[in-house]
């Protein structure tokens, strides 16, 4: 997602801004860009949202179908993440079936999803062993500015939040009901740039940045999945720091999540 | 992550394969096993076992993933379709795309890529058995496979995992901890300056919880780090 043409003098202009606190857009080290979500603007999907992370722009779509369970876990739901990095989202991302990056992305997501147990899987049982509601978060990236982990999450938890089981479509009961929410995760990444650790990359922070950290919390403060990426590594204590500030720093994520609820 | 679980995977202070919380299992580690590849090692993790081999510096296939300035690292993890209970479909799935991914750019990190521009190192990895931690295993052997090949490199990079079970931060989950465990956080990290090159975490932890996680993962790391040198000291002699 990182893009290759940044220019040295960028590189360097944005590294000593970094060193001294401040970023090229005028932000702070962990400061975020203005969130904002949109829900319900899908009419075939069983819920959908938009988000914009300043300049990335996210669409996902939530499909609900009926299968059959994982033989270990006959009573659970089951979910799948998929992100798509549209061509015409930003001029290095190619056509053709998933790559590297839009596969590590959707764990990502999947992860932080699945692993704060968001979804109640059990609650996705229609006949156990039998069948159960199969969840699909299409992630669609329309325009890429950077930081595609958190705006992705942010999209697929808001998504859910207003996605309703499709019981009359597929004959299951008479009326359909909201998807069971249990909790909010909300994903926060970090760049390395330079020596300086910063909040919610733009793509040419991207195009700058060694290595990359994410952490999903749930509302409680407690850690839910985490990642590091890229091929540059960060010290022992930035990890812990960068933990620390992301449970501060998720608040705006969080206040713009609750003003969809 | 199961998450919750009835199952007591820690009885008094010991787990279920007589292990206290922060001990590793037992790790063998042989360097220079295979002929054809430039660097080799078989490591037994536990019950885990696993084949790395290396390949290169040589010229970069694809041509369009050549880096004008440097090597890329091409790591490839596979697990064997016998390597599991049921029979695993061959090939890259999704799973091991992800971790090959990350175990490149980990490698990319320690090996001195500035050296041989428009190069490839090719690092394969191969599960033959699996009974958790496999990717920790997997990039602990091929650290020593690089180090076999004679590839320059800053350091080694050993990779552990930490996680929780019965609400108890443990090092090293063992097959029954990762499936009915609360965390699992594999970490690799260059044992010279405690850099962080690989962190990934799925489940449950409180920040206290965390911190803790991150001080067993990297102890277990630097236990490992030494055996890792023992294996390159066996094969060449002196003091590696």
């Amino acid at each position: 997602m990182s893009n290759d043409h940044v220019s040295n003098l960028m590189k360097g202009h944005m590294e000593t801004l970094a060193a001294e606190g401040k970023r090229a857009d005028g932000r702070g080290i962990n400061e975020y860009r203005e969130v904002k979500i949109e829900t319900g603007m899908l009419n075939t999907a069983e819920g959908s949202a938009m988000v914009h992370l300043g300049k990335t722009k996210i669409l996902c779509g939530i499909k609900m179908l009926i299968g059959t369970p994982y033989g270990d876990s006959p009573k659970s739901g089951t979910m799948t993440t998929s992100t798509e990095l549209a061509p015409l989202a930003d001029q290095s991302f190619d056509p053709g079936p998933p790559r590297e990056q839009s596969i590590e992305l959707s764990r990502v997501v999947d992860r932080g999803i699945r692993e704060s147990r968001m979804i109640d899987f059990e609650a996705l049982c229609i006949e156990e062993g039998e069948k159960v509601w199969m969840v699909y978060i299409d992630l669609h990236i329309l325009d890429n500015n950077g930081n595609l982990f958190d705006a992705c999450t942010l999209a697929a938890a808001s998504a859910l939040s207003n996605a309703k089981i499709p019981n009359v479509q597929h004959s299951v009961a008479d009326k359909d009901v909201d998807l069971p929410v249990t909790c909010w995760p909300i994903s926060c990444t970090f760049g390395k740039l330079g020596n300086t650790v910063i909040l919610d990359p733009t793509s040419d922070e991207e195009g700058v940045m060694t290595a990359r950290f994410t952490v999903a919390h749930d509302e409680n403060g407690n850690l839910r999945a985490a990642q590091k990426g890229m091929n540059g590594a960060f010290t022992d204590a930035e990890i812990r720091e960068a933990v620390k500030t992301a449970r501060t720093s998720d608040n705006v994520l969080r206040e713009a999540l609750k003003g969809i609820q | 992550m199961a998450g919750q679980t009835d199952m007591e995977l820690i009885k008094n202070g010991v787990r279920l394969d007589g292990r206290k919380p922060d001990e590793l299992r037992e790790v063998k580690i042989v360097a220079g096993v295979l002929d054809n590849a430039d660097g080799s090692c078989y490591l037994e993790w536990g019950n885990n076992k696993v084949y790395a081999g290396v390949f290169g510096p040589m010229e970069c296939h694809p041509r369009h993933k050549q880096k004008a300035d440097r090597a890329i690292v091409q790591a490839r993890y596979t697990m064997a379709p016998f390597s599991v209970n049921d029979r695993k479909r061959p090939g890259l799935d999704r799973r091991s795309t992800e971790i090959s991914y990350i175990a490149s750019q980990a490698f990319e990190k320690v090996v001195m890529v500035e050296e041989f521009p428009k190069a490839s190192i090719r690092v394969d990895m191969q599960v033959v058995e699996a009974h958790a931690g496999t990717r920790c295993a997997a990039i602990t052997a091929a650290s020593v496979a690089l180090a076999d090949a004679g590839i320059p490199m800053r350091d080694m990079i050993p990779a552990c995992a930490s996680g929780k079970v019965n609400d108890v931060v443990v090092l090293d989950l063992n097959k029954e901890e990762d499936n009915y465990g609360q965390a699992d956080l594999p970490l690799a990290i260059i044992p010279s300056t405690k850099e962080v090159v690989l962190l990934q975490l799925d489940g449950h932890l409180t920040p206290d919880e965390f911190e803790k996680a991150m001080d067993l993962a990297t102890s277990g790391c630097m236990d490992l780090y030494e055996k890792m040198r023992n294996a390159l000291d066996n094969r060449y002699g002196g003091s590696a």
